[in-house]
């Protein structure tokens, strides 16, 4: 990690805090909520943006995620922090089962199988209706969101915790591809064979990458849970998979900031656009349609291609 | 109902779904077959056929059409328009991107978000229905021992409508018409040319991007005409295009991905034990199940259950 990487990434974090105190209310709060679903982005690039899965399935490491803390709060009464590990657990094992089957396939199939995976994963949560409520989802309550002596559903407090997560997500990214292990994933997206050639083992890279980056997103999903006070099976659907995969086009596959930057970006889209007309997603179709055409490297990695090279 | 009649009735829905399963499928199929890519808003053309069968059925009912000559009229310009759009598409977004096959991916699922959503804007949130051209109720008969032997009657609640013989018979004549179109013609010879080497049909004089338009509208006609044979049964609504794309995902996965005998003979498959298992579990039950068995195939047999491997 060079020292110019550091400045960047924590200047970016600095200027975060400092928004805490300077935001308006409302924006206040689109940040806070900007923040959990970027670390859910960061955790898709790993796998996307880095490691060159297109996966369309992790909606359900965040659903996993959001419902090891749903249910663990909402049945069992377990407290936010060891829920919240729990959740991470839940998308740990479920990213491990999902890869050791999906990464069996490459390219499309892949794409295919991970859809699949998460479309049985939506249709699990409403089939046990009994446990998760279906569709009306489950309304964690207030006691159970607290840590110590943090009450999560005080705006600040929800703030400067999304703060937190975003920033470890963030610099856990940064080190990861600057460490050796996150070059080998390059390598594997831009020439698997040619990895496998100099001896690495690339099934093993993609599993461990698919693991941490499936970890991330439930990490994510679980922290969404106790923030927000909802769980719901909308957030386990094959959108949110298609979501992330926005974002992360949108703000720069294969680049640190790029995540937060596509999050941010397409929020405040959808928040003008939805003032417009029902129809927002719209924006978000003409988006990709865009990107695939004129900018496949996303916000960041065009300022990456323009000026500034070894951006991370 | 007893158990048998009870099973006919499913069978026989489900024969219904298989057909328009079939066609849909197969359209999804030959776009993959010749172009090698997977098109994500399939779906979304199959809803706009239902949608465009609306809308012509209103405006023919206008002109003061009976309900035959507007659906003639629908299932002949619905395709074509739908047909015509995605050629467009074809042209102004996946030939500049090379068809490379993630970022087609990437670029259908936005087309897929965009035509849904100007549905929406266009058309409303509410479903619309269309009129069948005809839609007599038939009584199915049964047969049971009874005090004299085997006895034939007519239980009540087992029966069919003519429209639902239709759809099934009229997929079979498209269906095979599109077999006879794609061995027996010269222009399927071109695109089973095209499918087979791509740059050795370019160095033969093929027009290679005009197949590919023409390929990319006509996997999307397919599509459109199912929306418009279903619209009679199941109103248009403007998010009735994912759930298709799942089921004809499936059917192309299990027949083998670019196998159009594969394909029907998958849709039947599916079509029919959905309506099968339907009868004995709960469909999520029946959908969760599979879900899982495509993701299974795709991982441990990726040719498909009836494909053969290439190469």
């Amino acid at each position: 990690m060079t020292r110019r990487d550091l400045t960047s990434h924590l200047g970016l974090i600095a200027g975060l805090f400092a928004l805490h105190f300077i935001l308006p209310a409302y924006h206040h709060g689109v940040f806070a909520r900007v923040m959990v679903l970027a670390v859910y982005a960061i955790g898709y690039n790993i796998a996307f943006g880095y490691t060159g899965l297109l996966s369309l399935g992790h909606a359900m490491f965040f659903g996993a995620g959001m419902y090891g803390v749903g249910i663990a709060s909402y049945h069992f009464a377990i407290p936010a922090l060891p829920a919240w590990i729990i959740g991470l657990g839940c998308g740990a094992l479920l990213a491990l089962v999902v890869g050791l089957l999906a990464l069996r396939t490459e390219g499309v199939s892949f794409m295919i199988v991970t859809l699949m995976f998460a479309q049985a994963a939506y249709l699990v949560i409403l089939y046990f209706s009994e446990y998760t409520r279906g569709d009306d989802g489950l309304v964690i309550p207030g006691d159970m969101r607290a840590i110590g002596s943090w009450d999560l559903s005080d705006e600040g407090t929800r703030y400067l915790l999304a703060w937190a997560l975003f920033s470890i997500a963030l610099m856990l990214s940064l080190w990861l591809v600057r460490h050796p292990f996150g070059r080998v994933l390059v390598a594997l997206r831009e020439n698997e064979e040619r990895a496998r050639l100099l001896g690495y083992d690339t099934g093993g890279r993609k599993l461990a990458a698919l693991v941490i980056s499936g970890t991330i997103s439930a990490a994510a999903g679980g922290a969404y849970a106790t923030m927000f006070g909802y769980v719901g099976a909308s957030f386990a659907g094959v959108q949110y998979s298609i979501f992330a995969l926005l974002w992360v086009l949108l703000g720069g596959a294969g680049t640190v900031l790029g995540p937060f930057v596509g999050v941010l970006f397409m929020t405040y889209l959808n928040d003008v656009a939805s003032g417009v007309t029902e129809a927002y997603m719209l924006i978000a179709g003409v988006v990709l349609v865009l990107l695939t055409l004129f900018a496949p490297q996303g916000i960041v990695g065009e300022i990456r291609r323009r000026f500034w090279k070894d951006l991370p | 109902m007893e158990f048998g009649p009870y099973l006919m009735l499913a069978m026989l829905e489900g024969a219904v779904l298989a057909a328009v399963l079939a066609l849909m499928a197969s359209g999804l199929s030959l776009v993959f077959g010749v172009m090698r890519v997977v098109n994500v808003a399939h779906g979304e053309f199959y809803m706009l056929g239902a949608v465009m069968a609306w809308v012509v059925t209103q405006f023919m009912m206008g002109l003061g059409g009976g309900p035959a000559v507007n659906f003639i009229a629908a299932a002949v310009l619905a395709p074509l328009i739908v047909g015509s759009i995605a050629a467009a598409a074809d042209v102004v977004i996946l030939k500049r991107l090379n068809y490379d096959p993630e970022r087609v991916i990437v670029a259908t699922i936005g087309l897929l978000y965009i035509i849904q959503q100007a549905a929406l804007m266009g058309y409303g949130p509410d479903a619309k229905p269309v009129v069948a051209p005809f839609n007599e109720r038939i009584a199915l008969p049964w047969v049971a021992w009874g005090e004299n032997g085997l006895e034939m009657y007519y239980p009540w609640g087992l029966s069919t409508t003519s429209y639902k013989l239709f759809v099934i018979v009229a997929a079979v004549v498209i269906l095979a018409g599109l077999r006879l179109f794609m061995t027996r013609s010269r222009a399927g010879l071109i695109m089973r040319a095209t499918q087979l080497d791509g740059e050795m049909a370019t160095a033969f004089g093929i027009p290679v991007e005009r197949v590919y338009a023409i390929v990319f509208g006509a996997g999307a006609a397919l599509a459109a005409l199912a929306g418009v044979l279903i619209v009679p049964i199941q109103q248009a609504h403007y998010l009735m295009g994912g759930d298709a794309l799942l089921l004809s995902f499936i059917v192309v996965i299990i027949g083998g991905l670019g196998s159009l005998a594969g394909t029907v003979v998958a849709a039947v498959l599916i079509g029919m034990s959905d309506g099968i298992i339907s009868v004995f579990f709960t469909p999520t039950l029946a959908k969760i199940i599979a879900t899982l068995a495509v993701a299974l195939v795709l991982v441990f047999r990726p040719q498909g259950l009836f494909g053969v491997k290439n190469r």
